[in-house]
């Protein structure tokens, strides 16, 4: 390795100028030159202790302040005055570094130099074309190029807005300047100061600055684009590591991402929390005897930051809670995991909910959504996660009731349901797609048979049931439902129990062993008798289906009317 | 309490109304204070305050203290209502606490928020403020590694100027009288225990915040009327304007853009919670009191369920409790989420 790398560093200062003191500090320790842009807008009276911690520190400079805003070319403009002085000032720099007061070194800076070295011609720099891209923030991809933006996104948000809109409306669009290809990419590079000195140098630099002044965040495609000109060898990856949340900000650096970041190999993060003291204090890694190669592997550290991007934007499915509460249609999964709902099966079957607690892995409750209780499984007062089994409670808020259930709960939850249970979330368990139906209409009718109730209270009860039935099959026949929705009706149903129960049963846990033998069925004598009485009444039965029951003697009644 | 009545006044107005009231209100109720001792000159531009009402917590008060110390909060501005049992004497000695004292009904005064919300209009403006009770601790993501000004630089950077942490009611496993809680001792070495996913959730659209219930005391003490529970949405943490004001407890505030701490297309924001350690041996002792005094909402008839509750012998453990550990813990039932901060 005969090539000497110089390196000289650009550092951009907002606020915090102790911190921002300090990384000059380790900078000029490890090295290189560093020339302190600060930022105009901080006062004369805070620049006095900045000045006296970095006295006597050989290769400091500073160069002349602009007032710099988010977004706008006055970045660039400092960052071109500060790579300009740098250069006259030591003309014997090869590379120029480009970082703000808050990027910490996290490799010593003697690794850094010695991976430049390893290809002294190479400017890194992320530079993706405009056209490519899908990640800036905002919607404005070719638009920042295309349109004009005089004002400022933070302070003059409604005129920028506004403007935008109008020059939309009109057509506007502006020509790049010739032979520019508009790229995008990371604010934060690292230049060969040769090719620093072609893009100061340019010929064209005023025609490219005149259109810069005007175009949308110009700090992260000025030299973006320009180097694409100039330079022989992009490698188009920045060495800071920076991401950057939903909003565009970038993500703080805090203490508990040391063994992250250190694993991550890469030279300089953004940006550190400035009173992350035992962050400060582990980085920069001291020099070791060999300087270490090895360039940054940023992967995990970007997976980490992308789940919580993910967290933020998507969150967990079937979650409601305090910071959480989804617009109807927008919850990115109603609920958190796949759950069945049998209706009909425990009036045909009594016991149906023992004989599948045997049958299946889940946990098998009965009406969740009685009238009378929550009938959790074994039927406790507390149920799963401490959810009480009072209905009152529960009908408050059915929905969070249930999302709560299936998220609280490790195994898959199967309940059943009825005409006679609360009906608040038809339209709910209908459009999500973890919800297995299996229903049998009509079943309710069979508890009736034998509850000795007087006829005309079993009319009304079954005109009330019926009602709310042909209700919950009219949500469960619209073009909207996303659940999975097997319908019988009772006739059908009866006619082959063994088959669609197997059927039932496997679909909702396919490891399930074939049934093969039915639970007690319901006595059904008198079922007939009692659907003549209630057509004669007045009321036609419309949900047991065509040719009950399946006797003998009604054969023949049935053949006989045919 | 409003003070327009039934008129037909759309609700942006009514709203700003109210609002105004409220400051109004606080501001002529501000003479009941008698300050005891005055350090807010001690207060720093970026310091992060905290605002109590306190009555007879003398044993709670020295790890409250440092627990919020230790947080970060810099200053505590307490109201002490009229205690006879040395609190106040020991929180004027205290050099980071500021005192007034009253022995004005707290119930007439909103309970004690009139008496707050005039500390916040004067002292907290510019700050970030945490309004909380003596036996609410707050949890926050990453709370274990990350200081409490490490959560507001993120606030404050992201644009939020309110930050939620649900009320998470906490419970000792066995009578709640069995151990005895010490001065100094942190109150979660006995009441450790809470329930997961038991919180019920709806929105109110006018104020525009979330109005959660559930948890153990819905559970054990409201089963007959479930719907009066006790509300667990707080909004404790807020970027002080003198603007704002609180409209009741530090449940929901005005103007009503602060209450929007959550969000309503799917994704997560960031939250924390309070943990409440009100279910300790002080507690049967402190119900028989408040009720003698009626001095708390809806006729204190949470503490009237919670004394006839207690007499019963209750425990609010139950086998689906759990028993905490960190905010992680909490944050995998979905009690709490970091949201972006990552």
């Amino acid at each position: 390795m005969t090539f000497q790398v110089r390196l000289g560093v650009v550092l951009l200062c907002h606020d915090d100028l102790d911190v921002a003191a300090r990384m000059a500090r380790i900078w000029a320790d490890g090295g290189a030159r560093v020339v302190i842009h600060v930022d105009a807008k901080v006062p004369e009276t805070r620049l006095g202790p900045m000045k006296a911690a970095l006295a006597g520190l050989d290769g400091v400079m500073y160069s002349r302040r602009h007032r710099c805003d988010w977004g706008r070319f006055n970045l660039v403009r400092a960052t071109q005055d500060a790579a300009e002085a740098l250069l006259n000032e030591y003309p014997d720099i090869t590379h120029v570094y480009l970082a703000s007061g808050a990027c910490l070194p996290l490799r010593p800076i003697a690794d850094l130099i010695a991976y430049l070295a390893a290809d002294p011609r190479r400017d890194h720099i992320e530079s993706v074309s405009a056209h490519e891209v899908g990640w800036a923030v905002g919607g404005l991809n070719e638009e920042r190029f295309t349109l004009y933006f005089p004002f400022d996104w933070r302070r003059q948000r409604w005129l920028f807005d506004r403007f935008v809109e109008w020059q939309r409306r009109l057509g506007i669009r502006r020509r790049l300047p010739r032979g520019l290809a508009p790229h995008l990419g990371a604010q934060w590079w690292c230049l060969t100061a040769e090719t620093l000195r072609l893009i100061l140098k340019d010929p064209r630099r005023d025609e490219f600055d005149r259109y810069f002044r005007l175009s949308w965040i110009p700090d992260e495609s000025y030299f973006q684009t320009l180097v694409r000109r100039h330079s022989v060898d992009v490698e188009s990856r920045s060495l800071t590591l920076v991401q950057f949340d939903h909003q565009g900000r970038p993500y703080q650096l805090y203490d508990d991402h040391i063994r992250l970041l250190e694993e991550s190999r890469c030279f300089v993060a953004r940006k550190a929390w400035p009173r992350a003291a035992k962050l400060m204090a582990y980085f920069p890694r001291p020099v070791t005897a060999h300087a270490d190669m090895s360039p940054p592997q940023p992967a995990r550290f970007q997976r980490m930051i992308n789940r919580t991007v993910l967290r933020r934007v998507l969150g967990r499915p079937g979650l409601y809670m305090q910071s959480r509460y989804p617009r109807k249609d927008a919850e990115n999964g109603k609920t958190s995991a796949p759950y069945a709902v049998f209706q009909g099966f425990s009036d045909v079957f009594p016991e149906f909910e023992t004989w599948l607690t045997d049958r299946v892995s889940g946990d098998v409750h009965g009406h969740l959504f009685g009238p009378e209780g929550v009938e959790f499984a074994g039927l406790p007062e507390i149920g799963p996660g401490a959810i009480s089994s009072n209905s009152m409670l529960r009908d408050h808020d059915a929905q969070g009731f249930l999302t709560a259930l299936i998220r609280i709960t490790t195994r898959m939850q199967i309940f059943q349901f009825s005409p006679r249970d609360n009906q608040a979330l038809n339209w709910f368990i209908a459009t999500d797609p973890n919800a297995h139906l299996i229903v049998v209409t009509g079943a309710w009718m069979l508890p009736l048979l034998q509850s000795g109730m007087p006829f005309d209270d079993i009319r009304r009860v079954t005109a009330l049931l019926q009602r709310a039935e042909i209700e919950q099959l009219d949500v469960l026949n619209s073009v909207w439902v996303k659940a999975r929705v097997q319908i019988h009706d009772l006739s059908d149903f009866l006619s082959r129990p063994l088959a669609l129960l197997d059927e039932a049963v496997r679909q909702i846990d396919p490891q399930a062993a074939p049934v093969t033998d039915l639970p007690r069925m319901r006595d059904l004598t008198g079922l007939d008798d009692l659907l003549r009485r209630l057509r004669n009444s007045g009321l036609r039965p419309r949900l047991t289906g065509d040719g009950l029951p399946l006797t003998n003697i009604d054969d023949g009644q049935r053949r006989n009317a045919e | 309490m409003t003070p327009l009545g039934r008129l037909p006044v759309p609700d942006r107005i009514r709203r700003r109304v109210e609002r105004q009231y409220l400051i109004g209100r606080a501001v002529r109720r501000r003479r009941v204070l008698h300050g005891v001792a005055d350090r807010t000159a001690l207060i720093q531009p970026k310091d992060i305050l905290a605002f109590v009402t306190q009555r007879n917590e003398r044993i709670r008060l020295p790890y409250f203290l440092d627990y919020y110390r230790n947080l970060g909060v810099r200053h505590f501005l307490f109201v002490d209502n009229a205690s006879d049992d040395g609190s106040g004497d020991f929180l004027r000695e205290q050099a980071d606490v500021s005192l007034w004292w009253t022995d004005s009904s707290y119930k007439r005064h909103r309970f004690g928020m009139d008496w707050i919300n005039w500390l916040l209009l004067r002292y907290g403006r510019g700050h970030w403020c945490l309004t909380v009770d003596p036996d609410e601790f707050l949890i926050y993501p990453h709370c274990d590694t990350r200081p409490l000004d490490a959560l507001t630089d993120w606030l404050d950077a992201s644009g939020r100027p309110s930050f939620p942490a649900m009320l998470l009611d906490m419970y000792p496993k066995g009578g709640i009288e069995d151990q005895i809680y010490r001065e100094g001792q942190d109150p979660f070495e006995i009441a450790r225990w809470f329930d997961p996913a038991n919180y019920s959730i709806s929105k109110n659209h006018y104020l525009g915040n979330l109005w959660i219930q559930g948890g153990p005391r819905t559970r054990a003490f409201f089963s007959y009327d479930p719907l009066t529970g006790p509300a667990l949405n707080k909004i404790p943490l807020v970027k002080w304007h003198w603007r704002y004001a609180y409209v009741s407890s530090t449940h929901m505030l005005l103007p009503r853009g602060l209450n929007h701490v959550y969000d309503e297309s799917g994704g997560e924001m960031a939250s924390g919670s309070l943990l409440h350690a009100k279910f300790l041996s002080t507690f049967a002792q402190k119900s028989a009191e408040e009720l003698d005094r009626r001095q708390h909402y809806a006729n204190s008839k949470e503490y009237r369920a919670y004394h006839s509750g207690m007499q019963r012998g209750t425990t609010l453990w139950c086998s689906e409790s759990r028993e905490y550990q960190d905010w992680r813990q909490l944050e995998d039932l979905g009690l709490i989420s970091r949201g972006n901060w990552a």
